[in-house]
């Protein structure tokens, strides 16, 4: 034998093996296209969203406006375009910096025990006590209105759903003989959470990010509803919601319709989507599953059975 | 042999995986006299359990049986409802884990009337009467203290022996027992083995006794076969299983064992790994890692043919006959280790 | 492997002890294994086997008693990352369940390249050929090697963890029922692969397990436990063929064998299952 490759990652089946079903495919598909038209927006946008001209207010559909105008006269397409951005890049911060806080917390609880994981645990018990949404507008009434600070106090809540869940997964993990010899072998326990722990979460990780992306949108949509987070005249789908009220009552129903519509379509698929992920049955840190038909079958103390 | 209170004939199961169909059991055919002890005996994948659950149809769902199952000349296919009920009752299950099996919230005394009082319509009294003369039986002193207390009170062993007593309960006339003692420490094997063995000829209970272990399976049963990726390679009366095996597998599988009484230099171990049915070649399953093989082996798949008083799926079952063993006592198989 | 004192003693534990809570698993156990020897702990559940060999390797912490490996005390946590690598290089383990005991998402080539990057300053190429060496050792190809671990039979993940364990170059190599969950035709062949692994690098076993014909196949000496004490020690071949203590006598008595007729011993008393459950 000359020398072995020594492969880094074995296989990439844990995307492939995935099998999201009609559904989550589908949901797969809402999202992309969202994403897509976002990062694209202002190329393919009709018109400036900013631009109003209150000769066309709560005009109809016209040719290079194909969905109307919103009360001010603005072009209602480019203005859910460009409100697709911030709808979308408000979530993505939430959940990266929950995900990462929560995390970093979990595992670290799991793999100190003792004093450490129970300081964690009280004090994230006193911070499930604030709803998300509360929380973001108590921030808000404190240093001003923003996207800025909603996305820091809506993270800050998210973190102990997150926290306990991957702990009870951390804790599994850390348990696991491979990481156990690792231990023996004197690796530092930094490595071995970076280079295992967290990687073999991933799935989970991955599957969790999607549901909570879904949470954000909406909360972070009431509180730009409120007036507290994006700031008009800055489009947002919770802003234009928002806007569009007055609009509802003299039954130009469009612009709320629309907003509020692109949000219940997205959450919607981002639920769908987390849901069918890999890690989403639980524990994660098993992509490869044995195909085998034993379910559950104890490794005995004596030899092994069909 | 006498008549069968089970055949098996020609049973082959699918089971769906992944999307599609993978053979588990591959044309096993067996049967059971009243009162007889069978030993079936297998590695990973060889099948034992799924007959059993085939025989009491507990296959998992999408699972799709070719061939027959007999029990009392019933074709156990064509069972519905009361005839199956029934077919559960007479027919009795003991498993690996009896932790698995019993519900952790409910006493041993609610796990063992609740049969008798729904089924058997007997009151509270007489069904925990009876369930304290069976404990007694089982070995379980103190029987009526012992209804009181909840599963996780129990080690492994009593509770193995509360299974056996709950599938007593039921009067059965046979026993499937899955590696019954596998869970457990090698002392407590022992004790509920040589309960079992008494209990079978006490009460005249035919018995299918499912392990990896040849020896174990030889201590209690009267006949034993031998399972491999899903086919039954040899059956034969346990007594000669061990000193006059019919199939080089069996003979590979006693010698691969280390001895209690001696220590090898090298033990001789097969090469490979135990194959599942759907794994397997189109020839001889064990062809691939057997010494003794030809090319007529990996060609065409051995049917299990009667000799010398039992049955073997090998194309050279004949000729090797007491080949399978060198001077000194030792099954001859092949010596390295891949 | 570089040590002097070819013979003398590689790990001398004394009067270790064990409690959780109110639970005594381990009452004073002193054991001695010497270089290259193979020493046996036999045990039932709840005999305090495996505690013993956690708390070898620090992943338990002694109560009271002393563990010392290579001359070196071990009984309290390692104070740097220094003194952490260095036992990790005196002391390794396998454990039992082949299934968990590989990273799912690392292939064993990698697993074990990790490992040699921790304890050697050998440079890449060096890595790659020692991973050859030790897959040859265990019995593994490069294409075994390569493979995600899902797609390897129980018996072909504990020879990469035992390779893996070597890879430290220990001095002593704990197998905590590393066989236990094998079936027959892998046991053999890894009992074999230990038998190799023995005779080729010298290291020294300390075998914990239940199955007293595996012990006799693989170990020179045996220590017998029974309710955190042990209660019989000597060469395996003489403990096995002539036991001394009652205990040891019922667990021989109790192994399946030809010829075997298991004997209902007590049963109706039921006085060993009250006694496993106070324990």
């Amino acid at each position: 034998m000359t020398g072995i490759t020594v492969a880094r990652r074995a296989g990439a089946g844990t995307i492939r093996r995935a099998g999201l079903g009609p559904l989550g495919t589908a949901a797969a598909g809402v999202v992309v296209v969202a994403v897509v038209l976002a990062v694209l927006g202002p190329a393919l946008s009709p018109a400036d969203p900013n631009a109003s001209d209150f000769a066309s207010a709560y005009a109809p559909p016209a040719p290079g406006h194909p969905l109307g105008f919103d009360g001010q006269g603005r072009d209602l397409l480019a203005r859910l375009l460009e409100g697709a951005r911030t709808s979308l890049l408000g979530p993505l911060l939430v959940v990266a910096l929950s995900m990462a806080a929560g995390t970093a917390l979990a595992i670290a609880a799991a793999w100190a025990g003792g004093w450490l994981d129970a300081a964690v645990s009280a004090a994230l018990e006193v911070v499930f006590a604030f709803p998300g949404v509360l929380l973001a507008m108590l921030v808000a009434a404190v240093f001003g209105p923003g996207l800025g600070a909603a996305v820091v106090a809506l993270a800050v809540a998210y973190v102990p759903y997150i926290a306990r869940l991957l702990r009870g997964a951390a804790l599994a993990e850390r348990g696991k003989p491979y990481v156990r010899a690792l231990e023996v072998q004197g690796a530092g326990a930094l490595a071995i959470c970076l280079r295992h722990l967290v990687p073999n979460l991933l799935p989970l990780i991955a599957a969790q990010a999607t549901l909570f992306f879904g949470y954000a949108m909406v909360d972070l949509a009431i509180v730009s509803f409120f007036g507290l987070g994006v700031q008009p005249p800055d489009a947002d789908w919770g802003v234009m919601v928002a806007s569009g009220r007055s609009g509802v009552l003299q039954g130009y129903p469009a612009e709320a319709l629309l907003a509020g519509g692109c949000v219940v379509v997205l959450v919607v698929a981002f639920n769908v989507l987390g849901e069918r992920l890999p890690g989403a049955a639980g524990a994660g840190g098993r992509p490869w599953r044995r195909t085998g038909l034993r379910t559950g079958r104890r490794t005995g103390r004596r030899g092994g059975a069909a | 042999m006498n008549a069968s209170l089970l055949d098996v004939e020609g049973l082959t199961v699918f089971l769906p995986v992944e999307g599609e169909e993978r053979p588990v059991l591959r044309d096993v055919s067996l049967s059971i006299a009243a009162g007889e002890a069978v030993g079936l005996v297998g590695e990973s994948g060889s099948g034992k359990s799924m007959t059993a659950r085939a025989i009491v149809r507990l296959l998992p769902p999408g699972a799709r049986t070719e061939g027959v199952i007999r029990y009392r000349g019933e074709d156990v296919g064509s069972l519905r409802g009361a005839a199956l009920r029934a077919l559960r009752t007479d027919v009795a299950m003991v498993f690996q884990d009896p932790r698995a099996h019993v519900n952790p919230v409910r006493t041993v005394g609610d796990f063992l009337t609740e049969g008798l009082r729904t089924h058997r319509r007997l009151s509270r009294r007489a069904a925990e009467e009876r369930a304290v003369r069976v404990l007694d039986e089982v070995g379980i002193a103190a029987g009526a203290r012992r209804l009181r207390q909840y599963p996780h009170e129990l080690s492994g062993g009593l509770l193995q022996r509360v299974m056996i007593a709950a599938a007593l309960l039921a009067e059965p006339r046979l026993l499937l027992a899955d590696e019954p003692t596998t869970a457990l420490d090698v002392t407590t094997q022992a004790e509920v083995m040589a309960l079992l063995d008494e209990l079978r000829r006490e009460r005249e209970l035919a018995l299918l006794f499912i392990t990896h272990d040849l020896e174990l399976a030889a201590a209690v049963c009267d006949r034993t076969a031998v399972m491999y990726a899903g086919r039954v390679m040899e059956v034969r009366a346990s007594a000669l299983l061990h000193d006059d095996p019919l199939h080089p597998y069996t003979a590979a599988l006693a010698a691969a064992r280390p001895s209690l009484a001696r220590r090898a230099d090298r033990l001789p171990a097969t090469p490979g790994r135990p194959l599942s049915a759907f794994e397997a070649p189109p020839g001889c399953a064990f062809g691939p890692r057997c010494a003794h093989a030809r090319d007529a082996c990996h060609e065409r798949r051995p049917e299990l043919l009667p000799l010398a008083g039992g049955q073997a799926a090998c194309a050279r079952a004949e000729e090797l006959r007491g080949l399978l063993r060198d001077r000194n006592g030792k099954p001859v198989v092949s010596h390295d280790h891949a | 492997m570089t040590t002097p004192d070819p013979r003398g003693p590689v790990l001398e534990v004394e009067g270790l002890r064990k409690t959780f809570g109110d639970v005594v698993a381990v009452a004073g156990v002193d054991l001695t294994l010497h270089a290259g020897g193979a020493l046996a702990v036999v045990g039932e559940s709840g005999s305090g086997k495996t505690t013993v060999a956690r708390m070898i390797v620090g992943l338990e912490r002694p109560a009271a008693g002393r563990i010392t490996a290579c001359g070196r005390d071990r009984s309290r946590p390692a104070r740097s990352a220094r003194e952490r690598r260095r036992r990790g290089g005196e002391v390794q383990i396998v454990f039992q369940d082949p299934y968990s005991s590989l990273d799912p998402r690392q292939s064993p080539a990698s697993a074990v390249e990790e490992v040699l990057r921790l304890h050697t300053s050998l440079d890449a190429a060096g890595r790659r050929g020692r991973v050859a060496e030790l897959a040859g050792l265990v019995g593994l190809d490069e294409r075994q090697m390569a493979a995600a671990p899902s797609r390897l039979s129980g018996g072909q993940r504990q020879r990469v963890a035992i390779a893996r364990a070597l890879a430290a170059e220990p001095r002593v190599l704990i197998l905590d029922e590393s066989v236990a969950a094998l079936d027959v035709s892998i046991q053999a062949q890894v009992l074999n692969v230990l038998a190799d692994v023995r005779e080729r690098t010298g290291v020294a076993y300390l075998f914990i397990s239940h199955d007293l014909a595996v012990v006799r196949q693989v170990t020179d000496d045996v220590v017998v436990m029974r309710g955190g004490a042990i209660v019989e020690r000597g060469p395996t071949a003489r403990v096995l063929d002539a036991p001394a203590h009652p205990y040891t006598r019922l667990l021989r008595e109790s192994v399946p064998r030809p010829g075997w007729r298991p004997a209902r011993r007590a049963l109706r008393t039921g006085q060993d299952d009250e006694l496993k459950e106070s324990r």
